[in-house]
């Protein structure tokens, strides 16, 4: 039940995002300073910004960059955060507990310390914040797949592949890799969505997507000035951000349900 | 027992090591001159070397490491280029501010989240638990700088109970100051009441099929005393766990929601000095911060040790 809602919002959530490359009712960047900061109406549906600029055109566009973000840092975080569990996991000894103390280092380090440290040294992108935020999810990473190269590394099947002469990289790759996949998978999922809310909260604070591009941290940040006079600019950004969460984290609790029936829920 | 606390306070002092290093690569090392990000692109070439000098980048990394740890670890992180305050000083004058927002958050979250996912376990698969279940759904899914928005929007702008945010200082009196507080700790720890909920329900969930509570239902206890003397004690093991790093997420989140009700805390240090491109506070601030975290981890992790032996000799 949770996985059929979470995939119905997460599906809106794609085809708005698709919709929004090739259609939106306005250009989302086309400004009227008649037509400022209004409540909904019929043109606009869910009003206008302090520029005029259509708020439903805006919010659709957001999804792209909430699901780029999404993507691209949970896939930093997962690429590297396995690459150092690999090895740790694999080799052991003073390796394990060097890299081990590194993460417990980097997880010092939530999105934000690493936005604030890396926008002082260059400049706020939003290539800044997908660093910023795939580092934090490096630690849930690596450590996940440590645990499974643990368990894995000394199975009969893991040391017959040795013992028929498959060298370290084969072992790892071919052997010991794949069967860690499924529970990087469901991380995977349930990262998506805390991503999705970590750029929220670095383009609010100004650190990730920068004007005019439509993010909806952005345009909630630039929605906070006006409050009084249009409080609905503040209300759509958020409930987008909130539904799609919400949608995705309804998926991924029903996606770990299924791939894993032994936890209780 | 002795020797369980001393490993790991040797390994959080080796992490403490790596927290310097991350901070001093992305600062020194990576490709950008602070020299320059002070004084802007423009800058003449003298200048640079001046400020080049000031700062110790004439030396060699090594050493420039060194020199900066050892002033950190005697409290030194530097002068303010903007105050020309030292940066200690400015962390310590804005702490009143986010350790207070942060601790609230924390004690609402707690006071909160345990009662109603124990709640929610004594019910399970009914009502009372698909309620709370349901309410700790939006909780994770609601951005907490997005909740505190919207309880300006409510509170000040529509109903006009209180103001829409600042913070007088601690001058003003004790509960003026905790009120202005309120409802920005309320939203920073909306996210995390939510979590803690459902480590709640879940650890409770899972001690009530132990045996022993079995034994004590079949001895006649009542349930009330099931229920607090023998799961609630035993499921507090995970549960305290998670709270404890929960309060590092807090005082990272603590950033955002001081810049919702401007609030005077570290966060809006740290952004006001990337615009004045004061480097050399938010790389103190970010240095702290994470510090903090990580002890706090640590912390955690050997309070774990302590309370449950079995993971010593794990």
């Amino acid at each position: 039940m949770t996985f059929v809602i979470g995939l119905v919002i997460t599906l809106v959530l794609i085809a708005t995002a698709a919709v929004s490359l090739v259609y939106t009712p306005r250009d989302p960047l086309e400004m009227s300073i008649a037509g400022r900061l209004q409540g909904p109406t019929l043109a606009h549906p869910l009003g206008t910004d302090q520029f005029g600029r259509d708020l439903l055109s805006r919010v659709m566009r957001g999804a792209i960059t909430a699901i780029l973000v999404g993507v691209i840092a949970v896939a930093i975080g997962m690429l590297v955060g396995v690459a150092f569990g690999m090895l740790s996991g694999y080799f052991g000894g003073w390796l394990d507990e060097v890299f081990m103390r590194l993460v417990d280092a980097i997880q010092g380090f939530p999105a934000i310390l690493s936005a604030l440290l890396l926008a002082a040294v260059f400049r706020p992108t939003l290539s800044i914040s997908m660093i910023a935020i795939g580092v934090a999810f490096l630690p849930v990473f690596a450590r996940l797949t440590r645990a499974s190269f643990l368990e894995f590394r000394d199975r009969d099947f893991v040391v017959a592949a040795r013992a028929l002469g498959a060298g370290d990289g084969a072992v790892i790759g071919r052997h010991i890799l794949p069967n860690t996949l499924p529970p990087l998978i469901v991380q995977a999922t349930i990262s998506f969505p805390v991503a999705i809310l970590a750029e929220a909260g670095l383009s609010y604070l100004g650190l990730g997507t920068q004007p005019p591009n439509p993010s909806w941290g952005l345009m909630l940040r630039e929605a906070q000035a006006f409050l009084t006079l249009n409080p609905w600019y503040a209300i759509f950004p958020g409930g987008a951000i909130a539904l799609t969460v919400l949608g995705l984290n309804l998926l991924g609790d029903g996606l770990r349900d299924l791939l894993d029936p032994k936890t209780v829920a | 027992m002795q020797r369980y606390v001393v490993r790991r306070v040797g390994a959080l002092a080796v992490t403490l090591f790596f927290v310097s290093l991350l901070v001093f690569v992305v600062v020194r090392v990576l490709p950008g001159d602070p020299a320059l990000i002070i004084l802007g692109l423009e800058a003449n070439a003298d200048s640079v070397a001046r400020v080049r000098q000031e700062l110790g980048l004439d030396r060699p990394m090594a050493v420039q490491y060194g020199q900066w740890v050892g002033r950190a670890l005697r409290g030194d992180l530097g002068r303010s280029i903007q105050y020309d305050l030292p940066v200690s000083t400015l962390i310590l004058t804005r702490l009143t501010v986010t350790l207070p927002l942060t601790l609230l958050a924390a004690g609402l979250m707690i006071a909160a989240a345990i009662p109603l996912g124990v709640f929610a376990a004594t019910r399970h698969r009914r009502w009372g638990d698909y309620l709370t279940m349901t309410l700790s759904q939006l909780g994770v899914a609601v951005p907490g700088f997005w909740a505190g928005l919207l309880l300006i929007l409510f509170f000040s702008v529509h109903l006009g109970w209180v103001r829409a945010g600042g913070f007088d200082g601690w001058g003003q009196g004790f509960w003026p100051a905790l009120r202005s507080l309120l409802m920005p700790a309320a939203a920073l720890g909306l996210f995390q009441f939510a979590v803690l909920a459902r480590t709640t329900r879940s650890a409770v969930l899972e001690v009530l099929r132990e045996e022993y509570v079995k034994t004590a239902r079949a001895k006649g206890l009542a349930e009330r005393r099931v229920l607090f003397r023998h799961a609630l004690r035993n499921a507090l093991i995970p549960i305290v766990t998670v709270a404890g790093v929960q309060l590092g997420q807090l005082l990272a989140g603590s950033i955002i929601l001081e810049s919702v009700f401007y609030l005077p805390g570290l966060g809006r240090l740290t952004l006001a000095a990337i615009s004045a491109r004061d480097l050399p506070v938010v790389q103190g601030v970010v240095l702290f911060v994470a510090s903090m975290i990580v002890m706090v981890n640590a912390a955690v992790d050997i309070l774990y040790g302590l309370l449950d032996p079995r993971i010593r000799y794990g």
